[in-house]
C-alpha cells in the first residue's frame, strides 16, 4: 500500500519536484498566484512540496478520477455524474469559487495544480494511459467549468487568450437573419457571437449549427462551452505526447519514480485501505466459526469462490487462505473462532498437522506471533481489490485472487450464474468490462444488480448519501454495505457513515 | 467508390496486404527480391505467375472498385525487358488506347510530369512535401502497388514509362519516406501529415435519378448533375471555408473530384475533415430509405444559397430533361409528399392522365394544395417540402468517405481512365457549364494529334535546322502536349499551380518568421 511505505520518509526530507527544472529552461522556484478557479494547466508547477504531499494529493486526485471513469462505464448522463462525483470532489479536491472568500482558495488550488502536474508524469507513458488521462481530466474540468460562478468564468475564459473576436453590433446586424438561421434561434433571443477559425468547432461545422464566412465560425455564446472544453483537451493532449517524450529524465530521481509507478498501476483499481470502520456493522453480531457459512451469500465473488472452494476440498492452498483469514479478521472474526473455523474446514486433516503447518500462519496474519512490528501492527491488513488485481496470477488448484480477472470470460459467467446472478444485460455488460480489464467495475455491477430493490430504496428515502454508495474498492467493503442493505428496517439503516470517511487514515 | 481505394489498415502496418510494394528503382535496375518479406519485387509483380496470383486476391480486397477498370486486366501484358525503344509511335487505326505502347507514349510525351511535381511540392525545388508522397500504382495486371515515393518528377516519370500503370493515386504526405516504411524504428515515426481535401462525385449516386442513362454511360443531359454539383460545393468551400486554391478534375468517365489545395486544407486531421464533409453533405439514407432531405428551419446559408443555384436547374435540367416523373414514375414523387388527402387527390388525376409530363405534376401539387385538397400540411409546410424535394433531385450527392481521411488516395489528374481512354483533365469551374465530357480528348486522339502536327511542322523544321545550324531547333522547344487539344487543359493546370506556388511562398515565409513557441 502505498502510502504505508512512504510516511515513513522523513518528513524533512523534502522534495523539490525537479523534473522541471530538467524540463523547463527557467526554473522559478516560487508559489504561484491562483488567480482563477479554473485551471488550463499550461504552466508547471514551480515550489516544493514534500514527499508526502506529492503522493497524498496525486491519490486524491486519482480517486476522483477513477470514480468519473466509473461513471462513464456505467453511462451516466453528464447530469448524473455531477451529483454522483459533488460528494467526492468536496472530500478529495475541492475548489472553491473566488467569492466564497474561503481561506483555503489558495491551497485548494495548488493541489489541483500540483496533483495535475504529478499525474501527467504518472499517466503519460503509455498511449492508453494518455488517453484516459485525458478524457477523465476533460470530463473534470467540464464539470467544474460548468458549476463555475459566471462572472469568474468569463473572467477565466478571456484569460485564456483564446483568439476569439467577439462581432461588434455592426456585423450582427449585416448578418442578423443569416444567424439566426445558421443557429437556429428563436424570435427576440438575445445572444451574442463571436468568431473564430472553423477548425476550432469541428463539431459545431459538422452539423450546419454555426454560419460560416470566409474561414471564420460564427459561434453562438451558448457554444462556448464546447470550444472551452475542446482547446483544454486539445492542449492537454499536446502536452502529455511531450511528457511522454521526456519521460525518461525523470526515471533519474529515485525518490519519484517509485511513485509513479505505483499510481499509474493503481489505475486498474484505485486502491483503498482497509478500515477497522469495516469490521464494526451495526446489528451485526460479531460473527462466530459457526456463522460463516450463513454471511457467505453478503461476501464479493473472490471470497465466495474461495469458501465454495473450501467447502467442495475440504482444503485451500496457502494464498488462498491468507486471503480468505485476512478478510474474516476484517469482518470482525476474532483469532480463537478463525482457528475453530480452520479447523473445522479441513476436516480430513489430523489435529497434530494442523497445529503444526496452519495455526501457525492464522496466528501470524492476526499479529499475534511474529516480529515486534506484526504484533504491533496486529499482523496483516485485508486485501484491497486494487492488490487482488495487481498479483500474480494463481496457479493450477489455487483459487486466491480477483475471478474477474483470473477466470476465462466464460467460466467466470458460469460462476456467476450458480451464484444467482442470471440477468442477462447484466452478464452482458460484465463480459464488456471484463474484455476491458474494468474488473472492479464488473464487481459493483453485479452487487448494483443483486442489490438493486434496496438502493433503490435507500435512495428513494434519501437515507444513504452518494458517499455510502460509492464504487466499492475492497472486499470487506463489499461485505459491510451487502449486510446492510439485505438488513434494512433492522434497526440500522443509515448507521453507515464509516464506510468510507476514514478509509484514507488507517492504514495499518 | 470507383475511384478511391480507402486503406483500412492504419499505414505502417500494411503486412495484411497480400501484395505490399515494389522496392524502390534504381534507373531500371532489378533489385534482389527481398529475403522472406511479403514485399513483391518490381520484377515479380509483373512476371505473369506472380501476377497471377495476386490478382485473385486483389479481386477480392477490391471489389467494391467497380467496372471502370474493366479493360485494364484484358491489356497484353508486356514484360519490362521487351519494351521496345521509345520511338516516336504511329497511330494505326487499330490502336486502342488499351495497348501499353500508347500508354508508355502517354506517360512518355503527354504527362504533365513537371507540373504535377510542381503542384505537389509547393516549391520549385525539390522538397519532402514531393519526395515523402505517396503514390499508388495500378499496374496492367491490376497488381496494386502502394507507398511509392519519389525525389524528383523525373524519377516518377521514369518509373511510370518503365511500369506503365494503368493509373496512379495520390495519397498523403507522410512524417518519413514511404519506402523507409519498414525501416524505421517506432511505428509512430511513420504518419501521415497532410494532403488536400478532396471530393468525389459518382454519377452512381444519381442512378435512382436518373432516367437518361444507366451503368458507366452519360450523356450532357445527366453531366448536369455533375456540373450542379460542381458549383454548389464550389462556392461553399471558397465563401464558408475560405479556400482558394480548389482543383476540379474530370474522372474520365462519370464524375469529378475536387482537390482542395490551400495549405490550410492539407493540414486537416480526420476530424475536420469528417466536419467539413459533414456540412456539405446533406441526403440521408440509401435507395429504400424513403424521403432523403429532412432540412431543419430556417435554412441554413448554406443550403439556402444552394437551393438558389438550384432552382433553374430543377426547372430544366430535372423537370425538362429528365422528366423523372414520367407515366409509371410517379409513385416516386407521391412517395414523397406526407400528406395522404393531396396525395389521393393527385394520384387520381394523374391516374387519368399518364402522360402529363412532370413540370406538370410538379405544378399540380400547388394547384390542388390550393384547391383545399391539404388535410395536414399548412401552406408554409408545403413549401418547405417542395424545397426538401427539389434539394433530393439536385443537391449533390458526394462519396463522402473519401474526403474523411487523410490517408485516402485519390487518382491523380492527367491520368488516362482505363475504361474510356479520356485523359482525366481539370474543369475550368468558371466555364463549368461548357464543359462537355464527352468532348475530352482520348490518349489515342492526343498521340494521333502529336503525329498530325509533327507531320505538318517538318517543313519548317527542316528550314529552322538550316539556319541554326544544329542548335535547339525551334521544334524542340514545342513539347507535344502543346501540339494537341490537351494543351488548353495543361495550361489551366499550370494558371493553378502557378497561383497556388505563389501563394505558398507567402505561406512559408510566415511559418519561418512566425516561429511558435512550444508549449507544455
Ligand atoms: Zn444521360
Amino acid at each position: 500500500m502505498i502510502r504505508q511505505d512512504f510516511s515513513r520518509v522523513d518528513p524533512k526530507r523534502r522534495a523539490a519536484l525537479d523534473y522541471k527544472k530538467k524540463q523547463f529552461a527557467k526554473p522559478e522556484f516560487k508559489q504561484q498566484d491562483y488567480e482563477h478557479r479554473l485551471n488550463f494547466y499550461v504552466l508547471p508547477p514551480t515550489a516544493e512540496i514534500t514527499l508526502e504531499e506529492f503522493e497524498i494529493w496525486a491519490i486524491n486526485r486519482l480517486k476522483v478520477l477513477s470514480e468519473l471513469e466509473a461513471c462513464s462505464f456505467r453511462n451516466r448522463t453528464l447530469e448524473e455524474t455531477e451529483t454522483y462525483m459533488s460528494s467526492i470532489l468536496d472530500k478529495y479536491l475541492p475548489l472553491h469559487s473566488n467569492s466564497s472568500r474561503s481561506s483555503t482558495l489558495q491551497e485548494e488550488r495548488k493541489k489541483d495544480h500540483y496533483s495535475h502536474f504529478i499525474l501527467r508524469l504518472a499517466f503519460s507513458a503509455t498511449e492508453d494511459l494518455r488517453r484516459r488521462f485525458s478524457r477523465l481530466e476533460t470530463t473534470l474540468f467540464r464539470l467544474r467549468f460548468k458549476d463555475d460562478n459566471l462572472r469568474e468564468r468569463v473572467q477565466f475564459v478571456n484569460s485564456l487568450g483564446l483568439e476569439w473576436e467577439k462581432i461588434d453590433k455592426e456585423e450582427r446586424e449585416e448578418l442578423a437573419s443569416e444567424l439566426t438561421a445558421a443557429g437556429g434561434y428563436g424570435k427576440g433571443e438575445e445572444q451574442g457571437w463571436f468568431k473564430v477559425d472553423f477548425e476550432r468547432v469541428p463539431e459545431l461545422v459538422e452539423g450546419r449549427r454555426v454560419l460560416l464566412k470566409r474561414g471564420k465560425a460564427y459561434v453562438p455564446m451558448r457554444e462556448q462551452q464546447s470550444i472551452v472544453v475542446a482547446e483544454f483537451t486539445r492542449k492537454l493532449d499536446e502536452a502529455l505526447e511531450l511528457t511522454a517524450r521526456q519521460l525518461p529524465r525523470i526515471d533519474e530521481d529515485d525518490r519519484l519514480a517509485p511513485i509513479l509507478a505505483h499510481l499509474s498501476q493503481s489505475f486498474t483499481a484505485p486502491d483503498a485501505a482497509y478500515s477497522t470502520s469495516d469490521a464494526n456493522i451495526d446489528g451485526l453480531s460479531t460473527p462466530t466459526a459457526a456463522s460463516i457459512d450463513t454471511l457467505a451469500q453478503h461476501f464479493p465473488l473472490c471470497m465466495h469462490n474461495l469458501h465454495s472452494t473450501l467447502r467442495a476440498n475440504s482444503h485451500l492452498k496457502h494464498f488462498g487462505r491468507l486471503q480468505y483469514t485476512l478478510f474474516l479478521k476484517g469482518i470482525g472474526l476474532s483469532l480463537d473462532e478463525c482457528i475453530m473455523f480452520w479447523r473445522r474446514s479441513f476436516k480430513l486433516m489430523a489435529d497434530d498437522k494442523f497445529n503444526k503447518e496452519y495455526k501457525y500462519n492464522i496466528r501470524h496474519a492476526y499479529g499475534d506471533v511474529g516480529g515486534d512490528a506484526n504484533r504491533r501492527g496486529r499482523g496483516y491488513t485485508p486485501y484491497s481489490c486494487q492488490k487482488l488485481l495487481t498479483e500474480p496470477l494463481p496457479g493450477p488448484g489455487q483459487a486466491h485472487g480477483c475471478p474477474y480477472r483470473t477466470y476465462t470470460t466464460d467460466n467466470l459467467i458460469a460462476l456467476l450464474q450458480r451464484t444467482g446472478v442470471n440477468d442477462r444485460d447484466t452478464l452482458k455488460s460484465v463480459r464488456e468490462d471484463v474484455g476491458r480489464q474494468r474488473y472492479h467495475i464488473a464487481c459493483n455491477r453485479v452487487f448494483e444488480w443483486t442489490h438493486k430493490r434496496e438502493i433503490k430504496k435507500v435512495k428513494d428515502d434519501g437515507s444513504w448519501g452518494a458517499a455510502e454508495l460509492d464504487t466499492i474498492l475492497h472486499p470487506n467493503t463489499y461485505f459491510k454495505r451487502s449486510w446492510l442493505l439485505k438488513h434494512l428496517g433492522e434497526g440500522n439503516a443509515g448507521v453507515v457513515g464509516g464506510a468510507s470517511q476514514d478509509k484514507m487514515d488507517v492504514g495499518e | 467508390m470507383p475511384h478511391s481505394i480507402s486503406p483500412e489498415a492504419s499505414p505502417a502496418d500494411d503486412s495484411t496486404l497480400p501484395l505490399a510494394d515494389a522496392q524502390p528503382l534504381s534507373n531500371g535496375v532489378k533489385e534482389e527480391p527481398s529475403s522472406t518479406s511479403q514485399d513483391v519485387t518490381m520484377s515479380d509483380a509483373a512476371s505473369p505467375s506472380e501476377a497471377e496470383k495476386n490478382k485473385v486476391v486483389l479481386e477480392g480486397l477490391f471489389d467494391d472498385d467497380d467496372s471502370d477498370d474493366e479493360f485494364s486486366s484484358s491489356a497484353p501484358q508486356i514484360r519490362p525487358e521487351e519494351a521496345p525503344s521509345p520511338e516516336p509511335l504511329k497511330i494505326k487505326p487499330s490502336t486502342t488506347f488499351s495497348d501499353p505502347e500508347v500508354m508508355r507514349a502517354f506517360y512518355q510525351r503527354l504527362f504533365p510530369f513537371r507540373y504535377l511535381f510542381q503542384w505537389l511540392n509547393h516549391s520549385p525545388s525539390p522538397t519532402n512535401d514531393f519526395a515523402h508522397r505517396e503514390f499508388a500504382f495500378t499496374l496492367q495486371n491490376d497488381a496494386y502497388l502502394r507507398y511509392q515515393s519519389f525525389p524528383t518528377s523525373d524519377l516518377l516519370r521514369k518509373q511510370c514509362i518503365q511500369m506503365i500503370p494503368s493509373r496512379f493515386e495520390i495519397g498523403p504526405v507522410y512524417s518519413a519516406n514511404p519506402r523507409d516504411r519498414k525501416t524505421l524504428r517506432k511505428a509512430s515515426a511513420f504518419r501521415p501529415l497532410s494532403k488536400e481535401l478532396v471530393f468525389d462525385i459518382d454519377m452512381t449516386d444519381y442512378d435512382d435519378i436518373r432516367t437518361c442513362c444507366t451503368g458507366a454511360n452519360i450523356c450532357l443531359s445527366c453531366w448536369s448533375f455533375i456540373t450542379m454539383a460542381i458549383k454548389v460545393v464550389d462556392v461553399a468551400l471558397r465563401e464558408d471555408f475560405g479556400f482558394k486554391h480548389i482543383l476540379w478534375v474530370y474522372s474520365g468517365r462519370r464524375g469529378a473530384h475536387a482537390w482542395v489545395c490551400d495549405k490550410r486544407a492539407r493540414d486537416l486531421d480526420d476530424q475536420k475533415r469528417r466536419a467539413v464533409a459533414g456540412y456539405l453533405e446533406l441526403l440521408k439514407g440509401g435507395a429504400q430509405g424513403g424521403k432523403k432531405v429532412n432540412a431543419k428551419r430556417p435554412l441554413h446559408p448554406h443550403l439556402e444559397r444552394s437551393l438558389a443555384i438550384l432552382r433553374d436547374y430543377f426547372q430544366t435540367s430535372i423537370l425538362l430533361d429528365q422528366d423523372p416523373w414520367s407515366s409509371d414514375r410517379s409513385a416516386h414523387l407521391l412517395d414523397l409528399l406526407p400528406d395522404a388527402s393531396l396525395r389521393a387527390a393527385l394520384q387520381k388525376k394523374w391516374d387519368s392522365a399518364p402522360s402529363r409530363p412532370s413540370s406538370m405534376k410538379w405544378a399540380d401539387i400547388d394547384s390542388l394544395a390550393a384547391s383545399g385538397a391539404l388535410s395536414t400540411l399548412d401552406p408554409k409546410s408545403l413549401k418547405e417540402m417542395k424545397q426538401d424535394i427539389v434539394l433530393e433531385y439536385t443537391y449533390p450527392r458526394l462519396d463522402a468517405e473519401v474526403s474523411k481521411k487523410l490517408n485516402h488516395l485519390l487518382k491523380s489528374p492527367f491520368c488516362v481512365h482505363p475504361g474510356t481512354g479520356r485523359v482525366c483533365v481539370p474543369i475550368d469551374t468558371r466555364k463549368v457549364e461548357e464543359f462537355d465530357p464527352l468532348g475530352v480528348p482520348t490518349v489515342t486522339q492526343l498521340l494521333g494529334e502529336i503525329d498530325t502536327w509533327d507531320r505538318e511542322h517538318r517543313q519548317n523544321e527542316e528550314v529552322v535546322v538550316e539556319e541554326e545550324d544544329g542548335v535547339s531547333s525551334s521544334q524542340k522547344q514545342v513539347s507535344d502536349w502543346e501540339k494537341t487539344s490537351l494543351k488548353p487543359y495543361v495550361d489551366l493546370f499550370r494558371g493553378f499551380v502557378n497561383r497556388l506556388l505563389k501563394d505558398e511562398k507567402g505561406v512559408k515565409r510566415e511559418r519561418e518568421e512566425g516561429g511558435n513557441a512550444m508549449e507544455f
